[in-house]
């Protein structure tokens, strides 16, 4: 167990760099976000957006290849061309799926496939082994690593692990991004969930993302709110750009448009794009495809018409 | 056309078949076809209800099965109704927690604003809730009408209490050092009611009403005498805003109930206005077990209908104060 | 031992190298280029409200239950600010309709609402409570084309907020004793209520309500800016069945408003609007017998401690005084922030202030509407150019705005002094005054510095700094870590020439009642 340091706290302590955040006020200017009106032309782009911007999503104990398959044609082309929807930005297994889906997207594809690592989702295992799941998953093709902090070391206080560890997945998981999950589920306060990005970004992390899916709640307007303007800062203070995922709970198409109002009156048009903005979800990707077909054809749609991923 | 072909092929039972078919065979949906012309003069048969136990916000028969008659006092019999056993009174107190909490959450405002709707409710069924007491009670319809109107008042009256509790029963206290200093009610969690007989419906709300809006919710043990009236009134509650466990009406032999109530350990309060000698010995008892807060009511049936029963006081006896220190510096 | 820890203290120091990544290095804004571009990419369609309303051509006064047409058969127009058209005709109350209104009110008190239970008082309250709910999309589309405000404020935050007044309200009128723990509360009589144009319906609400529910009777005179939705407002009385004289609604200009305040058989006079005209009633009313209370102006201190949550604090400093237009007597319209994070502060409200949305207010993204009248928009601009020639440095927000209409863009000024004129006097628009201050006790002391008492904001995560603030700030409502919060049951007014008198609450009750 480590002592406490000698040296004056004030020094080194994260804490002093990093914003409190009022709850109340940031649950209510989260919530305005759901009153923008998004209508005709800017609900339509803003569909094909979110879903140029989908994680489609698949952490099944259950995955097989055969789901797999289904799951990167869908991400691929989602529905009929005469949609003219794009392709979804990535793809998000577990890392042992991770040589089946570059194999069936193939070695260039706009599709990206994203993998989990590093003991996901409770992240309870050592070091060691969290790397050597990372290196393996990049080896096999992932572009991209979705890698969960050490909460139990957080939420002890031991904030220097947590930093070092992401550092390490950085480095295990050159050259691929990586997404830094806070599950912020189990982090509870806003304080926590703004320490936690500002260590991750710090650490190295391409993406901070709010959860693992498989703990309630995921995520919030208002975690990711939060999330946002720890970028905003981190991006004034250093100049780099750090993107943001919310996976989780984001099921219906209304709810995904509040998000990318939230990101284009939060960070602005810079981060309106899949480099910066990334949704992990599922079930999602048909409500949206739902909202597309209903303004094209006039009608309320039923999801006989269309295809499972 | 059906009695006839059902008469053909079943010969042997046709008439005694025919007979019952005549009865129950009756389409009135205006097209006179499918009426049975041979039943136009025979008397309708209604359809019995037994009434259910109200727990969780559903209606439940009693997990023991049991079912008891209900009288009107000159003896005929008025309906059936479920004979709640200990169990189901565990039962309501298990979905009586939780929903405590959910609704203790919700602001005082939409607290006001569900039983302003509960008593939008029970006025539209005034007429059904006066016939219910009159037949039960052999109340006159006028004294039953009465009884009815001022129970929808005085579910407006307490749910005009819910924003305003706070103000005149908390208090910012005024202490010597430089503290922020203040008390506020919190409700209690959940709390046993048992009704008087008479009135059959009056009762139940202006005891249910003061637990439940500070954030209470409340298991109700109707009268044994006349329990038809609460259990219609869980109808009316279920129609209503009001969440499921926030209320909940048992009915029964309420004698049976005593010890398990006094026991419970999940029960923070019982409010006892049945005015049995038997009841108020057991169920203060219940103190001792875990300082479960205790209150009688001893009203006469005509207090019921007085502003005696019409006390803010009464929210006192369900709430804990909660005093809060903070400094005052910088 | 020593250097033992210091070995540890040393490691624990040196931040942890990470050997060079084979990809290409993230790309580094330099410190000038590091700007949120708030642009075109994915503009919002127009998002028009589309609840179809009735204007009436022409609206008549309310008296004695009846829309009768005003003695004098003279009527002035009401325009929609945002468009600069003609919405309707509204009835030109004079001193004969006062007279006729307050007998109707005097009749309706000693013959009906005085005799009345309160239990029953409060029903008609509840009923019109719930009315108003099941209107409420309506009225606020006609709340928005008479006083310019946003439909999204008018939907969102004005009509509930009108309904919750009413129902909390009905809710006394049966326990009045209650709030006078020793006392017998008894109604004053005949009250005559003068409102303002900024939260038109609302302020009616909060005029009407106590009045009724403590048994008293109305005669309201709406501003004439905006009249339409009192008289919708009329047609619910007339709906809930409302005995008749017991609210009468006399629309007028000042001199309308004159006839009630000097009226001998008014027992109450109630007034919101500007600290000048409730001096005039003030003085009107001296040696009367008339009870009074004044709602007035205010320039209120909105202070931002360093320790503040900063991002929630920008969003209070937005909502303090851009909500509404900044048409609000206890908007937080000086801005207090602590030298240490003057630049983050200025940096933050500057690019929130880029993503607020200027325009039509039946657009339902729109977040800052029309100036409500001409009148109004001159005096905004005078002072604004007022504290430019003072020394004031202006920052706008950039929006394009439209041609036709009363527009005045979020604005604030940097470099003000506590003698500069928008230090000191009620701008009543969308318009902040930043100024710093060192240590807590500082900001105390000029926030106090003022003849207004409304209001004030605190922001600070230290809980013990909030009541120390608040218990010392010279205003009657002390927001913590939040601004323009508004409830029913809590009590508004302010200290000073804010004015006297508390508007919701226990304590607002006080106002309507005479104790023995």
């Amino acid at each position: 167990m480590q002592q406490t340091l000698t040296a004056p706290p004030r020094l080194h302590s994260i804490r002093d760099r990093v914003s409190t955040v009022d709850q109340v006020t940031v649950e209510e200017r989260a919530a305005a976000f759901t009153q923008r009106s998004i209508k005709t032309t800017a609900k339509l782009a803003g569909l094909k957006m979110a879903v140029s911007m989908l994680d489609l999503t698949s952490l099944e104990g259950k995955d097989t290849p055969g789901r797999i398959a289904y799951l990167c044609r869908k991400a691929l082309q989602p529905i009929e061309p005469k949609y003219d929807v794009p392709s979804c930005a990535a793809v998000c297994v577990y890392p042992n799926l991770v040589r089946c889906a570059r194999g069936f997207l193939g070695a260039r594809s706009p599709v990206k496939v994203a993998s989990v690592a590093t003991g996901f989702p409770s992240g309870q295992f050592p070091l060691r082994t969290k790397l050597e799941e990372t290196r393996r998953a990049v080896g096999d093709g992932a572009d991209e690593v979705d890698m969960v902090i050490d909460r139990g070391a957080f939420l002890a206080g031991d904030y220097r692990k947590v930093f070092d560890e992401i550092a390490a997945v950085k480095q295990a998981s050159d050259p691929a991004h990586l997404k830094v999950i806070l599950e912020t589920g189990e982090l509870v306060t806003y304080d926590n969930v703004r320490l936690a990005s500002q260590i991750a970004m710090e650490a190295g992390a391409d993406f901070i993302k709010t959860s693992t899916g498989k703990v309630q709640p995921a995520a919030t307007l208002a975690v990711t709110l939060v999330m946002l303007e720890a970028i905003r800062d981190y991006f004034f203070a250093t100049g780099l750009r750090v993107g943001m995922k919310p996976a989780g709970g984001i099921r219906t198409a209304k709810q995904s448009l509040a998000y990318l109002v939230m990101v284009k009156e939060t960070l602005g048009d810079d981060w309106l794009t899949p480099d910066l903005f990334r949704i992990g979800a599922s079930t999602l990707l048909n409500d949206i495809l739902m909202q597309i077909v209903k303004i094209a054809d006039g009608h309320y749609q039923s999801t006989d018409y269309f295809p499972l991923s | 056309m059906i009695t006839a072909t059902l008469a053909f092929s079943l010969q042997p039972f046709a008439s005694a078949y025919a007979a019952r078919m005549e009865k129950t065979l009756f389409w009135c949906d205006g097209a006179a076809l499918w009426h049975n012309p041979l039943s136009m003069s025979a008397p309708r048969l209604e359809i019995r209800k037994t009434y259910k136990l109200f727990i969780g916000g559903n209606f439940v028969r009693s997990e023991s099965g049991r079912s008891l008659p209900a009288h009107s006092p000159s003896g005929q019999l008025l309906d059936n109704f479920c004979h709640a056993s200990r169990k189901d009174l565990r039962d309501a107190v298990a979905a009586a927690r939780p929903a405590a909490e959910g609704w203790a959450r919700k602001s005082p405002y939409l607290r006001g604003q569900i039983l302003y709707r509960a008593a939008e409710m029970l006025e539209a069924r005034a007429n059904a809730m006066t016939e219910e007491i009159a037949r039960s009670t052999g109340a006159a319809a006028a004294k039953a009408r009465a009884e009815v109107d001022l129970a929808v008042d005085r579910l407006v009256y307490f749910a005009g209490w819910t924003d305003k509790f706070t103000q005149v029963f908390g208090a910012v206290n005024p202490v010597a050092t430089p503290h922020f200093n203040f008390t506020i009610p919190e409700p209690t969690g959940v709390v046993a009611v048992l009704a008087p007989d008479e009135p059959s419906l009056l009762p139940v709300i202006s005891l249910a009403a003061p637990a439940v809006l500070t954030g209470n919710s409340a298991v109700v043990i109707a009268s044994d005498k006349f329990p038809l009236p609460a259990l219609t009134l869980a109808e009316i509650l279920a129609t209503s805003d009001l969440p499921g466990g926030v209320i909940n009406i048992l009915a029964g032999r309420r004698a049976e109930l005593f010890a398990h109530l006094a026991g419970h350990k999940d029960i923070n309060a019982i409010v006892n206005a049945s005015g049995l000698e038997e009841a108020h010995q057991t169920l203060q008892g219940g103190t001792a077990i875990n300082l479960k807060r205790y209150a009688a009511r001893n009203l006469t049936a005509q207090d019921w209908f007085s502003e005696a029963a019409e006390n803010p006081y009464w929210m006192a006896d369900t709430v804990e104060f909660k005093t809060a220190w903070h400094p005052i510096g910088l | 031992m020593k250097a033992k820890a210091l070995k540890k203290a040393r490691r624990a120091l040196a931040v942890l190298e990470p050997a060079p990544l084979s990809r290409q290095p993230r790309p580094v804004t330099p410190p000038k280029d590091r700007r949120l571009r708030f642009g075109a990419r994915w503009e919002y369609a127009p998002a028009p409200e589309t609840a179809p309303v009735k204007i009436e051509p022409r609206y008549e006064l309310f008296i004695d239950g009846k829309f009768v047409p005003p003695r004098s058969g003279q009527y002035f127009d009401s325009i929609n600010p945002a468009t600069e058209e003609k919405l309707c005709e509204i009835a030109h109350g004079d001193a004969q309709d006062v007279d006729l209104a307050v007998h109707a009110a005097r009749r309706a008190f000693e013959t009906v609402w005085s005799k009345m239970p309160g239990r029953e008082r409060g029903k008609y309250l509840f009923r019109v409570a719930r009315i108003v709910q099941e209107k409420a999309r309506e009225l606020a589309v006609l709340e928005s084309m008479d006083g310019g405000k946003p439909i999204k404020e008018s939907r969102d935050f004005d009509l509930p907020m009108v309904a919750a007044h009413f129902f909390h309200h009905a809710g006394w009128a049966d326990k009045l004793p209650y709030a006078f723990p020793g006392k017998t509360p008894r109604p004053l009589g005949v009250a005559g209520q003068i409102i303002p144009w900024n939260f038109p319906l609302l302020m009616a609400a909060w005029k009407i309500a106590p009045a009724l529910a403590c048994g008293n009777t109305v005669v309201l005179k709406p501003s004439k800016n905006t009249s339409i939705t009192a008289l919708h407002l009329a047609r619910i009385f007339q709906e809930a069945g409302l005995p008749d004289g017991v609210v009468n609604i006399v629309t007028g200009d000042a001199a309308t408003g004159g006839a009630i305040y000097h009226h001998p058989d008014v027992n109450k006079i109630a007034f919101t609007g500007s600290t000048e005209v409730g001096k005039l009633i003030a003085q009107a009313c001296a040696g009367t017998g008339k009870r009074l209370t004044l709602e007035l102006g205010g320039k209120a201190a909105n202070i931002i401690l360093e320790d503040a949550p900063l991002d929630q604090a920008v969003e209070g400093i937005v909502s303090g005084i851009y909500f509404n237009q900044g048409h609000v007597c206890c908007a937080g319209s000086r801005l207090f922030v602590q030298e240490g994070i003057y630049g983050t502060v200025i940096h933050k409200l500057r690019d929130r202030l880029r993503t607020l949305r200027v325009g039509n207010p039946l657009d339902k993204n729109t977040d800052v509407g029309a100036i409500n009248s001409a009148a109004q928009l001159e005096k905004i601009r005078e002072l604004v150019r007022s504290g430019q020639e003072e020394g004031a440095e202006i920052e706008q927000c950039a929006c394009p705005l439209p041609a036709r209409g009363y527009w005045f863009p979020p604005t604030f000024l940097t470099n003000v002094t506590m003698s500069h004129r928008v230090a000191r006097e009620e701008i009543f628009g969308p318009v902040l005054s930043v100024m710093t201050f060192r240590t807590p006790e500082e900001a105390l002391e000029r926030a106090n510095n003022t003849p207004y008492g409304l209001s004030a904001g605190v922001w600070t995560d230290k809980g013990s700094k909030i009541f120390k603030m608040a218990g010392q700030l010279r205003a009657g409502v002390v927001w913590a870590n939040s601004f323009n919060k508004f409830d029913p049951a809590s009590p508004f007014g302010g200290y000073k020439e804010s004015g006297f008198g508390r508007e919701g609450g226990r304590h607002g009750l006080a106002s309507y009642v005479q104790l023995s």
